[in-house]
């Protein structure tokens, strides 16, 4: 379990590592074209923050309105209740503010920007389909990534694909339309080869580069996922809990009618379709079922 | 001169970051003694609970003195304990007797079907999940206390300072270890 646990820590922190190198070449190719390097990194940064920072703020709020969730009384689920209260004490939390969904499509997420504003919310389908050990590593998957700052952490990742979206975006605009300073400078300069070299290298970066940044998200998106699991099992100190609920969910395979591409990524399980293939995978926010069952059959 | 600034700059570091260890330190043993109290949160919930349940067992089965007997003694007996392995013990005998409270229950189908039971029941079992779940966070928070203390360079700053490592939540005593059996 612990080791899991900080193979998928350190395995995210690379990652996002990567992505801000990623970053950082692609405002040195946008300043090598333009000469506006850094103000242009700025400028995009501010952008990209600007527009995720309202969603993030009230991100429990706004899965709730799109999901259509009710919240959960005491009397009403005492079984949910006690068992997400019980998890926060063994997580050293507050306890989440709970909310169901009513359809038969087993599924469950969590939101919130801090554990003190989180929610967490389960269909109706699921407390049907799951025993009291399944739910439990249902519920302390969720409770993990609440622990874990994941809607930070994905947010975080949101902006550096805002970021490289914008920065390529005016990349390639500056390429093809002018208006760079440096260009001019280097044409009627010498040293024309290296100065296309660099050109080239940079266009090349433009172009892959919103590719590789929705790869890198998706990657993030992944590892937590893994790591939601490890930490989930280490909340119940049983693993085969989450296991049996995988084990189920991947058999129920209907699809959840609440959940879109937006909020697809917060499910415990992909709810919109299950990607196989090796492509396939690179473009999911889930690791395959399959996967996440051995990795929990291996603690 | 710059050698006299050298060997300051590098003395002040040192001293921040004994500083910093020493604070926490303090952090990790708060967390664990906070932990610790929780437990005791979570244990007078289950007593507070225990009279409701009895009394409306009661109402349904007047004539099994016996086990309400036995429940009510288990409990005062848990309340009352001192050492952490009495507390445990008593502990394992008020599930004891719970068990055979519920078992009870079980010939007495109106009181199976009432509301209240059925609310008093899935309490109680969710208290004993809380239970065990506060104790599974005072080991961990204990761990960490502990590891904290015992690593490089921070021991070194334990030791001085006096920080001793804690004790884990175990079951002592070998009858709390025993599955409980429940006679009627």
């Amino acid at each position: 379990m612990y080791e899991q646990i900080t193979r998928n820590k350190w395995r995210s922190f690379f990652l996002i590592l990567f992505f801000l190198c990623l970053i950082f070449a692609l405002s040195w190719a946008f300043g090598e074209l333009t000469g506006w390097g850094t103000e242009g990194l700025i400028i995009a940064v501010v952008i990209a923050v600007a527009m995720t920072f309202g969603s993030y703020y009230a991100s429990d709020k706004i899965v709730l309105a799109i999901s259509r969730a009710r919240p959960v009384k005491k009397e009403d689920y005492p079984y949910l209740y006690n068992v997400v209260e019980g998890l926060a004490i063994a997580a050293g939390l507050p306890k989440p503010r709970c909310y169901v969904i009513d359809d038969t499509a087993p599924n469950a997420f969590a939101s919130g920007r801090n554990p003190e504003n989180s929610v967490i919310v389960v269909t109706t389908g699921l407390l049907q389909k799951l025993n009291r050990a399944e739910l439990e590593g249902v519920i302390a998957h969720e409770m993990s990534h609440i622990k874990n700052y994941d809607v930070l952490v994905q947010t975080l990742a949101v902006v550096m694909v805002g970021v490289v979206a914008l920065l390529s975006d005016w990349t390639l605009r500056t390429f093809f339309w002018g208006g760079g300073r440096r260009r001019s400078r280097d044409r009627s300069g010498g040293g024309g080869n290296a100065a296309a070299i660099f050109i080239v290298v940079a266009l090349v970066l433009a172009i892959l580069s919103p590719l590789v940044a929705q790869l890198l998200r998706l990657a993030i998106s992944r590892k937590r996922e893994f790591l939601a699991d490890a930490n989930g099992a280490l909340l119940t100190r049983y693993p085969p809990g989450l296991a049996s609920a995988l084990k189920k969910l991947s058999a129920d395979r209907e699809p959840l009618e609440a959940a879109n591409k937006a909020t697809a990524h917060l499910y415990i399980v992909n709810p919109l379709k299950d990607f196989k293939g090796k492509v396939n995978k690179l473009f999911s926010t889930h690791p395959p079922i399959e996967e996440r069952i051995a990795a929990l059959e291996k603690m | 001169m710059t050698g006299l600034v050298v060997v300051l700059a590098i003395i002040g570091v040192v001293i921040v970051a004994g500083i910093g260890i020493y604070n926490g330190l303090i952090t990790l043993r708060n967390r664990a003694d906070n932990a610790w109290a929780q437990v005791d949160v979570q244990l007078r919930r289950r007593y507070d609970l225990i009279p409701n349940l009895v009394e409306t067992v009661k109402g349904y089965a007047k004539h099994e003195r016996e086990v309400f007997q036995k429940v009510t003694e288990a409990r005062a007996q848990a309340i009352n304990a001192g050492t952490v392995g009495e507390q445990g013990q008593a502990e394992n005998m008020l599930s004891g007797a719970l068990k055979s409270l519920f078992a009870v229950a079980e010939n007495y189908p109106d009181l199976k079907a009432n509301q209240n039971f059925l609310m008093l029941q899935e309490e109680l079992a969710g208290t004993e999940g809380k239970i065990a779940y506060a104790r599974q966070f005072y080991n961990d928070t204990v761990m960490k206390f502990n590891t904290k203390q015992q690593v490089f360079p921070s021991n070194m700053i334990a030791n001085m300072f006096g920080f001793k490592e804690k004790e884990y939540f175990e079951i002592e005593e070998p009858e709390a270890k025993e599955p409980v059996k429940v006679e009627f």
